[in-house]
């Protein structure tokens, strides 16, 4: 499948069972390499509609401490980029219709080498990146080579991404759009719905792409709350404390999948269920 | 030898390096400090103001001294020393900070914020936000905090808030990576005072030439005592702004050798290192795309070196750029080199320099006693010793034991 379709396609049926999508975070490689495959493997039995894998750096300067540990816990283990890849490669001869973004920092796949690694990623069977460190200035370092490897390259928009800037931030955005809630690191807090419901909406005025609400959000109940107004769900601290509690790698699969469960349940419901309460 | 034109570019690039590779939430800020910075540059009550504090509360001009018997001793290069140590807080760290203090005041920022290796960025960052009024913390390894104690004390007297950092092996990178999460988290208030000439752009031009005094200063100073330009300056690096100070007044002048010293810890061949130019390859990392020290997967490498303030696995990227086109040449100098440089400047100048100093003195002891007495050599005595007295003290008791 043309990786560009795997996105628009799962989105597009989502619209039309009107819920939002559940996109869930994870390091590659944490705890380790067989134990993270099985943890991606499972994720869309456990009702994830987009994936996003990380690719662990020694230097994730925009994420808090629980994927800071992730990404030691990995690379500790040996993981890395060809592993990463070679991750999706396996979770693609059972599944081809999940979307799987690859998110991380530029270095390690400037030291991979940016054709390579497109090359490398489009085989294996990766739709998006996300790249924290390459804003739009940087474009033509990964984005639109990634374009014209029909890879998507999701753009991430902030509280502090003013309508002024906003055009430059979607000019070759794809795949969806990433509203980071909070000015902060991953695993923050989260500010309120009524805030963040306005900032989607003015996000929606200045492009057609679906929206993907993440940073700080935990637990299904705010994951219901949030999936009310924005296309997708993105949950990953939390998902991760689940394995750095756990004391088995059974147990660190089951906590993510335990948890992405109850999360999806509670996305997929969130409009019909919670509808009429709206005030 | 290509003359270097005018850089940066307007995206903040010196050929390939440098740029402006961070988070969106950071992006806007950054515009804002860049277009903020452009205005300043050209407005001259910005221009007085600095030049008050400079020479008030800094002590500028400080001297370019003639060391007699350190020239004597080596038997070749005529060898002065630009005592930037004689600076208030013992470094030329507080030139780079008095200009962008200035600069946070000018747009109202609330919170001063800051990384600190060996603690001179961080002491100086702490009394300039004591002497405007603003709140400061600042960002430490927790093994710098082991080994730089007494500039943990004088931050904290300053009033600033010091906030050891654990993560990775608790030095340099680490805070700045620290910093910047503070940074992201506390957009609206806060200006980050970078202590170095790297980071995203604007930073590594603005700290060169916030530091750029150095070398005016030095052209000045030359002119009058010999009548003429040096003929070799030699500075150590770490992220390098007090080479950049005391390089870029003089990178037009083709006649001006210029040698930048990394630090070698170890050896460059064992592995265990702060030479980024010497022992690294071109990444991008804390904003700017340069030399870095990296494994084949791209993840950093912890630097090492006996000086807490060269312990960075970067370079500026103007270094990056000049390294490159071949304009500065860049050696290393190993931990017991720049120990016996160390002791060789305080028994023969009664001058204590700073280790990181050390490496670029230890540079000195190998080229100047190969070099002609007309040759004059200018050495950037970047920082004063007294910070270091422990690690020293320590580091001989073992060997002389």
């Amino acid at each position: 499948m043309n990786p560009n379709a795997r996105l628009a396609a799962r989105f597009a049926a989502l619209k039309t069972e009107n819920r939002p999508a559940l996109v869930s975070y994870v390091t590659a490689g944490d705890p380790d390499m067989a134990t993270s495959q099985r943890i991606l493997d499972g994720l869309p039995a456990a009702g994830v509609d987009v994936i996003e894998l990380g690719m662990p750096f020694s230097d994730p300067m925009a994420d808090g401490p629980a994927i800071q540990k992730a990404a030691l816990r990995a690379l500790k283990e040996g993981q890395t980029q060809a592993k990463t890849i070679e991750m999706v490669r396996t979770f693609r001869e059972k599944d081809t219709t999940t979307p799987i973004v690859l998110m991380g920092y530029y270095n390690p796949i400037y030291r991979y080498g940016v054709e390579r690694f497109l090359t490398d990623a489009v085989s294996a069977g990766v739709d998006g990146l996300i790249v924290v460190d390459l804003p739009p200035e940087h474009d033509d370092e990964l984005c639109q080579p990634a374009a014209q490897h029909g890879i998507d390259f999701i753009r991430l928009a902030t509280p502090t991404t003013d309508t002024k800037r906003l055009p430059k931030v979607l000019g070759n955005a794809s795949g969806f759009v990433y509203y980071v809630s909070v000015a902060g690191v991953t695993g923050g807090s989260a500010p309120t719905p009524e805030k963040l419901e306005r900032s989607v909406s003015q996000l929606r005025e200045h492009t057609q792409l679906p929206i993907a609400v993440g940073f700080g959000i935990r637990t299904p109940e705010q994951a219901a709350i949030i999936g009310r107004f924005s296309d997708a769900v993105v949950v990953g601290s939390a998902l991760v404390d689940c394995i750095e509690n756990a004391t088995t790698p059974d147990e660190a699969v089951n906590g993510v999948h335990n948890l992405a469960r109850a999360l999806a349940e509670s996305v997929k419901e969130c409009r019909e269920v919670h509808e009429p309460q709206v005030s | 030898m290509n003359q270097p034109a005018i850089q940066p570019d307007i995206n903040g690039l010196f050929g390939q390096f440098g740029g402006r590779f961070v988070a969106e939430t950071l992006m806007p800020l950054i515009l804002e400090l860049q277009a903020e910075y452009d205005t300043a540059k050209d407005d001259p009550e910005f221009q007085r103001q600095l030049a008050y504090f400079q020479s008030d509360y800094v002590g500028r001009p400080n001297p370019l001294y003639f060391a007699e018997r350190l020239t004597e001793h080596f038997g070749g290069a005529k060898i002065f020393l630009k005592r930037e140590e004689l600076n208030h807080t013992g470094a030329h760290k507080i030139n780079n900070c008095i200009g962008q203090v200035l600069l946070a005041k000018r747009m109202g920022k609330k919170r001063i914020i800051a990384e600190t290796g060996a603690g001179m960025h961080g002491v100086a960052t702490a009394t300039v936000a004591a002497r405007f009024g603003l709140p400061c913390v600042i960002y430490m390894g927790s093994t710098d905090i082991e080994r730089q104690q007494p500039n943990v004390f004088r931050m904290k007297l300053l009033g600033a808030e010091v906030i050891p950092v654990t993560s990775g092996t608790g030095t340099l990178k680490d805070a700045m990576n620290e910093a910047l999460r503070d940074w992201v988290t506390n957009v609206d208030d806060t200006f980050y005072i970078i202590g170095t000439v790297a980071g995203p752009h604007p930073y590594p031009a603005m700290v060169r030439d916030f530091q750029a005094v150095i070398g005016h200063e030095t052209r000045a100073q030359m002119q009058e005592k010999e009548g003429r330009l040096p003929d070799s300056l030699v500075a150590c690096i770490g992220g390098g702004s007090n080479a950049m100070g005391l390089f870029h007044p003089f990178l037009n002048d083709a006649s001006v050798e210029m040698i930048g010293v990394e630090a070698g810890g170890k050896g460059v061949e064992s592995g265990q290192h702060a030479a980024s130019l010497n022992g690294g390859a071109p990444g991008v990392l804390h904003g700017n795309r340069t030399y870095l020290l990296q494994d084949e997967d791209g993840q950093i490498i912890d630097a090492h070196s006996i000086s807490a303030g060269l312990d960075y696995p970067g370079i500026g990227p103007e270094h990056a750029w000049l390294h490159e086109q071949g304009r500065v040449e860049y050696v290393s100098a190993t931990d017991d080199e720049a120990l016996e440089a160390f002791q060789t400047c305080c028994r023969l100048e009664g001058i204590i320099p700073a280790l990181e100093t050390a490496h670029a003195l230890a540079e000195v002891a190998k080229r100047a006693p190969k070099l002609p007495s007309d040759h004059l050599m200018v050495v950037n005595l970047s920082g004063r010793g007294d910070k270091d007295m422990m690690s020293v003290a320590h580091y001989l008791g073992e060997k002389f034991k």
